[in-house]
């Protein structure tokens, strides 16, 4: 009889650099995986890492992943897929990816050949898709025009299996990818072999955050599927973690807008007729997703560029009278400030200046979606000054300290201290302030068009 | 009458992309989700009172194969723009936990 046929995955961790045990990964490599894929990045953390280009980990933490996944891929002379390497994908990210593996190789004196798919498209190229029609929005997309394209710092393409699956045939045993979908890295690969689109998919879309899909996850670590013609199952190496069939069915659902259509590039992945059923306490088996191909690859867009600097002011409100009117307390609060802005810098510059008052303890952390944006006995304000450059805004935060510090209420006479700083001195440069400013896809003639394979024998 | 955190196995939020935001509420149950979708706390004109936010822009799913409701709305402000106070998204559930759920 016919073994049956399976093709086996390991993800080692949530993110490159995210962290796992080595342990975890031995007991994984005993399993016989046929190919170690990660992700190596997300749009979690804001636009600034695709804005400046840095990094959300430490090159160290992102040294000590790589190195036990290289070391174990080599090892097993199994390919090795990382996606959205590194933080947001772009070039620059990238560049510190491949600059990492090519130093753990030559420590270790191996030798294989890497693939690096860039995936910043040049701004030219998609000027031309944009007037040829070709650039498309998504839901709630801010509008563009080709100046969106010349102001962005970094705008990337979103990569599906395509590019991994032409660096695998360019004979690639490594693939570093910028930025990509999270569950092509997973994919491309089973896909490539011809294993059902269904299950591929599905398991990739489980597999993307490694072992994010346990029920209680204490702390990064792998995630191990089995794929087969018409299911795929689903194990956590770690003999402490387990898989149930809630917890799996809930990482389909993970950030993602509709429960069961997920879009990829090159076609759409269906779980509504999807069962999940327990193998054992630890293993989930999962049949009935189905894949359909899209007739045209389209690549999601990214992009951010720099809005202004920032600086940052925390005090804390503990008087009930100064917290019955609070609104009104702070719209004195910037008044002032901004007069105090024209005297130094003139009105145009106050005109550039953006003050903006959090208010935890009242809604700090919803905003306008508050439904009850009551004080609480006591209000943390982050007032946070936005201007064109960190001198302006520096000097405009101590200004709005001062002002917030002695800000009068009618009920008292005499000088009053209103607000209680943690810290001396009171305002905290931040930095740089990036938007997001694309939510469009992109739709190229070969699904190449917007990435750059390089490959480099190390 | 029990609250919402007794009945569901898990409450949370989460961008969906920077420009989205998904809330999921699971049930360890079928019969356990049937109570809460037929009580109707989550319906687009409970949510849309609850959030402030327009009744046409909520898109509500009900996943029966996870005992699942998913609640997606357009994020006010961008992630991470000025003024957004929830880079990931990920405490705008709040106000559903304490729901009362007849």
């Amino acid at each position: 009889m016919e073994a049956t046929r399976e093709f086996r995955i390991l993800s080692p961790s949530s993110m490159i650099g995210a962290g796992f045990r080595a342990e975890s990964l031995e007991r994984a490599m005993e399993w016989k995986p046929d190919v170690i894929a990660c992700d190596g990045g997300s749009t979690d953390p804001g636009p600034y890492l695709l804005g400046s280009g840095g990094l959300y980990f430490s090159r160290e933490s992102l040294r000590r992943d790589l190195e036990v996944m290289l070391l174990a891929a080599r090892g097993a002379d199994i390919p090795m897929l990382i996606g959205t390497a590194v933080a947001a994908g772009g070039d620059e990210q990238l560049a510190v990816a491949v600059e990492l593996v090519q130093d753990i190789a030559k420590q270790h004196n191996l030798h294989f050949k890497l693939a690096a798919v860039n995936c910043e498209p040049p701004r030219e190229y998609l000027k031309e898709r944009l007037r040829s029609g070709k650039i498309r929005p998504l839901a709630n997309a801010p509008e563009i025009d080709e100046s969106t394209f010349d102001r962005a710092d970094h705008i990337v393409a979103m990569a599906g299996v395509e590019p991994y699956q032409a660096a695998l045939d360019a004979g690639a045993d490594v693939v570093l990818s910028g930025r990509s979908t999270d569950a092509a890295i997973f994919a491309a690969l089973p896909t490539q072999r011809g294993f059902a689109l269904g299950p591929s998919w599905h398991a990739a879309k489980i597999l993307e955050c490694g072992a994010a899909c346990v029920v209680h996850r204490a702390y990064a670590d792998p995630m191990f599927a089995w794929i087969r013609d018409d299911h795929f199952v689903v194990e956590p190496p770690n003999p402490d973690y387990r898989c149930s069939p809630v917890s799996v069915a809930s990482h389909t659902l993970y950030e993602n807008g509709s429960p069961y259509e997920l879009v990829e590039p090159n076609g759409t992945l269906y779980s509504d007729a999807v069962t999940f059923e327990a193998m054992s306490d630890r293993a989930v088996r999962v049949s009935g997703s189905r894949f359909e191909p899209a007739t045209n690859t389209t690549n999601k867009l990214e992009g951010a560029e720099l809005v202004g600097y920032q600086t940052i002011v925390i005090g804390g409100v503990r008087d009930p009278v100064i917290l019955r009117q609070l609104d009104s307390w702070l719209e004195g609060v910037e008044e002032t400030s901004r007069r105090r802005i024209t005297q130094i810098y003139g009105s145009d510059m106050n005109e550039q200046v953006t003050i903006t008052f959090r208010r935890y303890g009242v809604d700090g952390v919803m905003g306008s979606l508050e439904p009850t944006p009551t004080p609480a006995h006591e209000v943390g304000i982050l007032i946070e000054i936005t201007a064109p450059s960190q001198e302006v805004a520096d000097s405009i935060g101590k200004a709005t300290a001062h002002v917030g510090a002695h800000y009068a209420v009618p009920e008292y006479s005499g000088l009053i201290t209103a607000l209680a700083f943690p810290y001396s001195p009171a305002e905290i440069p931040r930095g740089p302030l990036y938007r997001f400013t694309l939510n469009h896809v992109i739709e190229p003639d070969d699904p190449l068009d917007p990435f750059r394979i390089e490959t480099i024998d190390v | 009458m029990a609250k919402l955190y007794e009945l569901a196995k898990l409450i949370r939020s989460k961008n969906a992309g920077p420009f989205q935001l998904t809330i999921d509420v699971l049930f360890e149950d079928r019969a356990t989700y049937d109570r809460v979708l037929s009580s109707g706390v989550i319906s687009r004109e409970e949510f849309s009172q609850l959030y402030g936010t327009p009744e046409d822009s909520i898109e509500i799913t009900n996943y029966e194969a996870a005992n699942a409701i998913k609640v997606t709305i357009p994020r006010p402000v961008i992630s991470g723009d000025l003024g957004d106070g929830d880079m990931m998204g990920g405490q705008q559930y709040g106000p559903l936990v304490d729901l009362e759920v007849a």
